[in-house]
């Protein structure tokens, strides 16, 4: 394996040589250090704790996520997306398996909806996976959305990171079933697998617009199904137009065959996993694609913060309660008021 | 808004009575709390590698089949043994109550028998919790 080399092919710092040579540890709290050593060296309670602080916006888990950074890099990233019941839990679970045959460890990141209401959430997804619980290779853990459109968590990259610090090869994330315009994950992992499954031939229209633009390798799912040649024909077809025009050696995304269900296909479509992987590699856009996915991560940060301070700056103004008076008694419109309250900003200085 | 609380509801063994943990899990969500259920027949191994990767609040067991005494002894000292030892584990199904005391010596926190509502559940858990993160600002 790459243990020792990143995805660049540098060098892997250890862990003990960069705390022995940062300058700046006597200013860090202490017990951070503490967690980011028990999470490079692979110890599960301390990961597991550091992506809840993640996802709870708890500080501590910024500040030990600051201290892993310059340890990640290595893992493969391996999105998982597909319209709802297409098999996606099941598929990983078939993945999980094919992986840890190759020697490899596996961590999993599945996102299920969050209720809008309650703010509650069933996540059932690793009912499938759960034949793999008990493996120490493994570590699988489930999300609630939590208010994020665009199939992932606010928090699905940072446990990326993390399980990437420690020590997981092959990272399969596995987003919310989805639509035509819920893909997130393509800026976020190195592979997406799109799982398609036989039936009408209005499926492949519908992924057609989103999905079929952003697959890497097609899955098509319960390929026992009646109708499977058909709408692998259609796959095939949409990715033809898609991919005609692209130069030579450009990746062309296979349509892999499986029936997750009863584990066949999981050879043929890591094969296809790893052929994206190497393809990547070679052409040197796995650095584009990670460089991307490191801006966009930052943009959508950037983004939320900068917008809830405004949004903030602008409500506590003392002349925004008539405005919003106004707005909510229909006597003022609501982009006039938006508007004013915008422009008042902006002669604020803010 | 605080973050949810998490919870892994869970079932042990050849047990395969699902109502009751399905109506709990929905009255959880409905609480605003996130639910992960393991499926069926998971061993105590199982559970406790489940609840530290999941890093839940709670792990609750439901049993209808008589194989408490099997199983949940053990799910606790696990849970102790590999890091999870701050999880509360709490029970609901049929238990004898001669049995409720060995399991609360075991480190059981509450068992849920008959008749108790999933009102009952929900207060419980935001007691639970509301104790729990004042003890720790103090």
């Amino acid at each position: 394996m790459r243990s020792r080399e990143d995805w660049r092919g540098h060098p892997m710092r250890l862990p003990s040589a960069r705390f022995a040579s940062s300058g700046d540890v006597s200013v860090k709290d202490p017990n951070t250090l503490e967690i980011a050593s028990r999470v490079l060296a692979g110890e599960v309670p301390a990961g597991a704790r550091l992506i809840r602080w993640l996802e709870d916006d708890d500080p501590r888990g910024a500040a030990v996520l600051a201290e892993l950074y310059p340890h990640t890099g290595r893992a493969r990233v391996v999105g998982i997306t597909g319209a709802p019941g297409a098999g996606k839990s099941t598929l990983a679970g078939m993945l999980i398996g094919e992986l840890r045959a190759r020697g490899q460890k596996v961590g999993v990141v599945a996102v299920d909806p969050s209720s809008p209401f309650s703010g509650g959430a069933v996540l059932g997804d690793r009912i499938r996976m759960q034949q793999h619980a008990a493996d120490p290779g493994v570590f699988i853990r489930s999300m609630g959305s939590r208010g994020q459109h665009g199939g992932l968590a606010r928090a699905s990259f940072d446990a990326l990171l993390v399980l990437d610090a420690m020590g997981y090869d092959t990272i399969l994330v596995e987003t919310v079933g989805v639509g035509q315009e819920e893909i997130e994950i393509v800026s976020l992992a190195d592979t997406t697998l799109i799982v398609a499954v036989p039936g009408l031939g209005d499926e492949v229209q519908a992924i057609k617009a989103g999905l079929m633009e952003a697959g890497d390798v097609f899955v098509l799912n319960k390929a026992d199904r009646d109708g499977a040649p058909e709408t692998r024909r259609q796959l095939e077809l949409a990715l033809h137009l898609r991919t005609q025009h692209h130069g030579e050696g450009a990746w062309i995304p296979p349509v892999i065959p499986a029936v997750a269900a009863r584990r066949e296909g999981g050879a043929a479509v890591l094969d296809a996993v790893d052929a994206h992987t190497q393809s990547l590699r070679e052409s040197g856009e796995i650095t584009a694609r990670r460089s991307a996915r490191a801006y966009a991560v930052f943009h959508k940060l950037l983004r939320d913060a900068a917008a809830r301070r405004l949004l903030e700056a602008a409500l506590a103004r003392p002349d925004a309660a008539a405005l919003v008076e106004g707005v909510r008694s229909l006597s003022i419109d609501p982009h006039a008021a938006a508007a004013s309250l915008v422009s008042r900003l902006e002669l604020a200085g803010i | 808004m605080a973050p949810p609380l998490r919870v892994l509801l869970a079932k042990l063994g050849l047990d395969t009575h699902t109502v009751g943990v399905t109506v709990i899990a929905h009255a959880l969500r409905d609480a605003g709390m996130e639910v992960i259920f393991t499926g069926l027949k998971q061993s105590a191994a199982t559970v406790a590698a489940t609840a530290i990767q999941e890093d839940v609040d709670v792990v609750g067991v439901s049993s209808l089949s008589a194989a408490h005494m099997r199983h949940i002894p053990e799910l606790a000292r696990l849970l102790r043994e590999q890091g999870g030892g701050d999880k509360l584990l709490i029970v609901g199904g049929v238990v004898p109550e001669e049995d409720q005391v060995a399991l609360h010596a075991a480190g059981v926190a509450r068992i849920f028998t008959m008749g108790a509502s999933t009102q009952d559940i929900v207060d419980y858990l935001n007691a639970w919790r509301s104790e729990r993160d004042a003890s720790a600002q103090s």
